[in-house]
């Protein structure tokens, strides 16, 4: 596999960088970077650290780093998840308020302690707290449940003052969305599973409405809607398939149970991804008031399943 | 009647579906098999997830039908988890 790392990839242009990766030779590894500077998404951080921590570290070529970002790398702990010595002694800072750095989450129990921990960390008023746990939380779950990867979930987070804005990305190197979604229902491309995994309702673990003791289809419904309703990126990348929600325009707040009724682009030939990524920002600027979202979530959320249930009637035949 | 409280189990984020099941299989489900009704105290408890919720009562409804939520009450909850509490009561009963 190989992976370069351009001066900068944020969610709004990730597209050429995902179509630049090399997911050919699965066994070996080879990182390039840009030779000036680098600011990247934490969603590529994390997809990075999951590869690394696929491939045998002696089959990973890592280039010299010469930009002068190298440090947030060290700091941001990617170095450990590649297995490979960076050369450089930095002193530590606190990471409180600025970054959450690369962690491996494989069990229900440490991602209770990593959000327990985790929310102190970024020193956020309640209002902005609230939803990035929720979102943690959810997709880290999703990974714990749905991916069968033995890596588990791989996250990280960071804030930028600039932008006022909180990024995070979540890798696995699990099945992928297709597979999953597959259980239940017949999705017939990567980026139709995606879809039905984005709409609410619709879960791989059972066809019926309402879903089983464990899964409702609701969690990536929930963060789509999140992101929607505070009009942020969130990008989901699986198989060969990537939605993009973009940024609303206009003022006015709906919340679509399908995906593709949001402003969206997508993908459906990309380098195939084995396993699933999800990159989210949350501006702290434009946070809306996460119970006054949950009430547009349930009516959107209700209204989906009227419609499905409805679409499934039986017709009177007329002769 | 019993009273559960939330807090020691689950802590301020309710947002570990393991320890949901562990209730709503230890607890809940006796206490309705033995016709007691429930309060489910949320005190301290400041956020939910819905898989949380969804883990802890879902199941409830879909075996003891819509009536259940008759015997079911919800104590000292904030408006983010009234919310969430909201929802999945909801789409259970429009899945039914």
């Amino acid at each position: 596999m190989k992976i370069h790392i351009p001066n900068s990839v944020w969610l709004g242009n990730i597209d050429p960088f995902l179509r630049g990766f090399d997911s050919s030779r699965s066994r070996e590894l080879k990182i390039t970077f840009n030779k000036k500077w680098m600011s990247i998404h934490p969603m590529v951080l994390s997809m990075i650290a999951s590869l690394g921590l696929t491939v045998n570290s002696s089959k990973i070529k890592c280039e010299k780093l010469e930009a002068k970002s190298k440090h947030y790398f060290e700091r941001m702990k990617l170095f450990n998840f590649l297995g490979i010595k960076s050369d450089m002694s930095i002193k530590e800072h606190e990471a409180a308020g600025r970054f959450i750095p690369l962690t491996q989450i494989k069990n229900s129990k440490s991602l209770t302690k990593f959000i327990t921990e985790v929310t102190p960390l970024l020193h956020l008023e309640p209002k902005h707290a609230e939803p990035i746990r929720y979102i943690m939380s959810e997709l880290i779950r999703n990974v714990l449940e749905h991916s069968l990867s033995r890596q588990g979930a791989i996250v990280c987070a960071q804030y930028y003052k600039k932008s006022n804005t909180i990024r995070i990305g979540i890798a696995d190197t699990g099945v992928g969305i297709w597979k999953s979604i597959n259980q239940s229902h017949t999705p017939k491309n990567d980026i139709e599973a995606i879809r039905m995994a984005l709409t609410p309702g619709i879960t791989g673990t059972t066809k019926r409405e309402g879903g089983t003791e464990r899964n409702a289809g609701a969690g990536l419904f929930f963060i789509k809607s999140i992101a929607s309703v505070n009009s942020d990126f969130f990008v989901i990348y699986s198989g060969k398939a990537m939605y993009k929600l973009l940024k609303r325009t206009g003022k006015n707040i709906k919340l679509n149970a399908d995906p593709f009724d949001d402003r969206h682009s997508k993908q459906n030939n990309l380098p195939s991804w084995q396993g699933t990524i999800v990159g989210i920002d949350l501006s702290l600027d434009t946070t809306q008031e996460f119970s006054l979202l949950l009430q547009l979530l349930n009516e959107t959320f209700r209204e989906a399943i009227k419609e499905r249930k409805k679409a499934r009637y039986k017709k009177p035949q007329f002769i | 009647m019993i009273q559960i409280k939330l807090f020691k189990q689950i802590g301020s984020f309710a947002e570990n579906k393991d320890i949901a099941r562990e209730i709503r299989l230890k607890k809940l489900i006796p206490a309705l098999e033995k016709n007691q009704n429930i309060i489910l105290d949320f005190e301290k408890v400041d956020g939910a997830t819905q898989s949380f919720i969804h883990a802890l009562i879902s199941d409830l409804i879909r075996k003891y039908g819509n009536d259940v939520l008759d015997r079911i009450q919800f104590k000292s909850c904030n408006d983010t988890v009234k919310a969430i509490i909201s929802i999945v009561v909801d789409y259970m009963q429009e899945s039914s």
